[in-house]
């Protein structure tokens, strides 16, 4: 490694230490119109900051995702969400055929579990995709949903 | 397909209320054997964990309860003339409504639930409200119903005349209508606890004590609102709600599920 | 106070289960009204924001693809009886609302 990478490196590490005794530990934000906008799963993906698809980590076991095999009503289907990795700053949920793809998001400090649950509404059947970001990482797991139309009598 | 024919015939019950309930609850042992009664009252859900744990999750907390609310605050208003529901019913309306439908000797006909609310306004001088209009007596009924949760369902059926009205309603459940030629005995009793397409058919017994029911946790429907949506899906014009024919009808379908405990505002499909 | 937020809370070993529904359309924009055939439109709540005693503990961004009338359930840390949790919502038309709940 050249020299000037180095210092660049030991900088780079300095300020991000003096950067986490200056800031927040938990940085809160706007609702993200461009994010929850994206009408394709992939763009919903890389508007929420994953550069390249090679960046998510698969992690079906780090994530506990409960939600249904076949939704009762696609209009409120159940959906729990439980991260145990290390350091869980945000959880990202999609639904991958809805209209716009990015259902919620929900931002971490250290005074919550990495726990929600919710309903959400799933317009057809599809995977689930589940996001955690935890220390500058990506992770994801998913699970598919079947969503058929009402029951007997339902319009 | 006689097969298929001969699983949508249906032989109608004859006998006493008792031995009609026999009949029923036999056919229902054959269909879905090894499943307690107690779980009918499940209906289409009875089979599938997962249908149940959504229905679970959602009761836990229902999306429905600002209707509920809505009912308990018409069932609390006070009348102009500064009476209230409570004064129109036995027990302050607690742990009555497993007692309706029921036959009323002097009026010579059947009275259900709802239409007792409807009388206690009339009473005291207030406009009866429409019978399928979720906003009024949708909650309202929803909430006045709560008050009666887990009381078992108990319809007497204690004259001979009340027995008139019990069989015309019993003959409306084993009656063809429709586009669909099927009578609500041919989906509910024959196939009571089968699967249509990936409908499972709920059976008769069970149904009668858990209404209303809020559809995708939205649609409210009453008993007989839920009546006419079935008769509308095999193709016939549906009955008044609040009509004599449904009334019977109820009468009939609600002394089925006599002993079941009765609970309002449930999530369904 | 608000009678828009239901709160449902129990608190074991230092941990509030909080359960919240906020009582609010979340409109589509997708469906028309039977009668006029109108699209009606959008209203659906997207960020709330929750507090504990005071200090914010958790951001929640919604879409209108969050069912009607939204539940949600959090767990609060080192939560004692008598601390108060504080739900601030707001929506896409600039409406809002508030909910506190004492733990207990």
């Amino acid at each position: 490694m050249n020299p000037t990478k180095e210092r660049r490196v030991f900088l780079h590490s300095a300020m991000a230490l003096i950067s986490s005794l200056l800031l927040p530990s938990t940085v809160f934000s706007r609702w993200d119109a461009n994010a929850y906008n994206k009408i394709d799963i992939t763009d919903s993906i890389f508007s929420i900051g994953v550069t390249n698809p090679g960046d998510l980590i698969e992690a079906n076991d780090a994530i506990d995702i409960s939600l249904p095999e076949i939704a009762e009503n696609g209009a409120i289907v159940p959906i729990t969400v439980h991260s145990k990795i290390l350091d869980t700053k945000r959880i990202f949920v999609f639904a991958e055929k809805n209209p716009q793809p990015l259902v919620s998001d929900y931002i971490i400090s250290k005074g919550v579990e990495p726990f929600v649950a919710s309903r959400i509404k799933m317009s057809e059947t599809a995977f689930v995709h589940v996001i955690v970001l935890a220390n500058g990482t990506f992770y994801r797991a998913a699970r598919q949903v079947k969503v058929t139309i009402g029951g007997c009598g339902e319009e | 397909m006689l097969a298929i024919l001969l699983a949508f015939m249906h032989t109608q019950a004859v006998g006493t209320p008792e031995e009609d309930r026999a009949v029923f609850l036999s056919t229902f042992a054959v269909n879905i054997p090894g499943i307690p009664v107690s779980q009918y009252v499940h209906g289409s859900m009875m089979l599938s964990t997962d249908a149940l744990n959504q229905y679970d999750s959602i009761m836990d907390f229902p999306p429905f309860q600002e209707v509920i609310d809505r009912g308990q605050e018409i069932w609390e208003t006070p009348f102009k003339n500064g009476n209230t529901f409570t004064e129109c019913f036995e027990n302050g309306a607690v742990n009555i409504a497993g007692k309706f439908p029921l036959y009323n000797e002097k009026l010579k006909r059947v009275i259900t639930f709802e239409m007792a609310l409807n009388s206690c306004l009339e009473q005291n001088g207030e406009m009866p409200m429409n019978y399928i209009d979720p906003e009024t007596m949708g909650a309202l009924s929803a909430y006045a119903r709560s008050l009666s949760d887990g009381m078992l369902m108990q319809i007497e059926v204690a004259s001979a005349s009340a027995m008139n009205k019990y069989e015309l309603g019993k003959t409306l459940y084993f009656r063809r209508i429709g586009q669909y030629n099927l009578a609500c005995a041919s989906c509910h009793l024959t196939n009571g606890g089968r699967y249509f397409r990936d409908e499972l058919l709920s059976p008769t017994i069970g149904q009668a004590v858990h209404f209303p029911v809020f559809r995708g946790g939205e649609r409210l429907y009453t008993l007989q609102m839920r009546y006419q949506r079935c008769m509308e899906a095999v193709g016939a014009v549906p009955f008044e709600s609040g009509s004599e024919a449904l009334n019977n009808l109820e009468y009939f379908h609600s002394y089925l599920s006599n002993g079941l405990p009765l609970q309002s505002s449930v999530y369904r499909r | 106070m608000d009678k828009t937020v239901r709160f449902r809370v129990r608190l074991k070993d230092n941990v509030a289960d909080v359960k919240i529904m906020i009582f609010h359309p979340m409109e589509t924009g997708y469906r028309r009204d039977k009668n006029s055939k109108e699209i009606i439109p959008q209203h659906f709540i997207h960020t709330v924001n929750i507090a504990h005693n005071g200090e914010q503990i958790m951001q929640v961004h919604w879409s209108r693809s969050v069912s009607k009338n939204p539940y949600l359930n959090f767990r609060v840390l080192s939560a004692s009886e008598g601390d108060e949790v504080t739900i601030a919502w707001n929506d896409n038309m600039g409406q809002s609302g508030v909910g506190k709940a004492i733990i207990s």
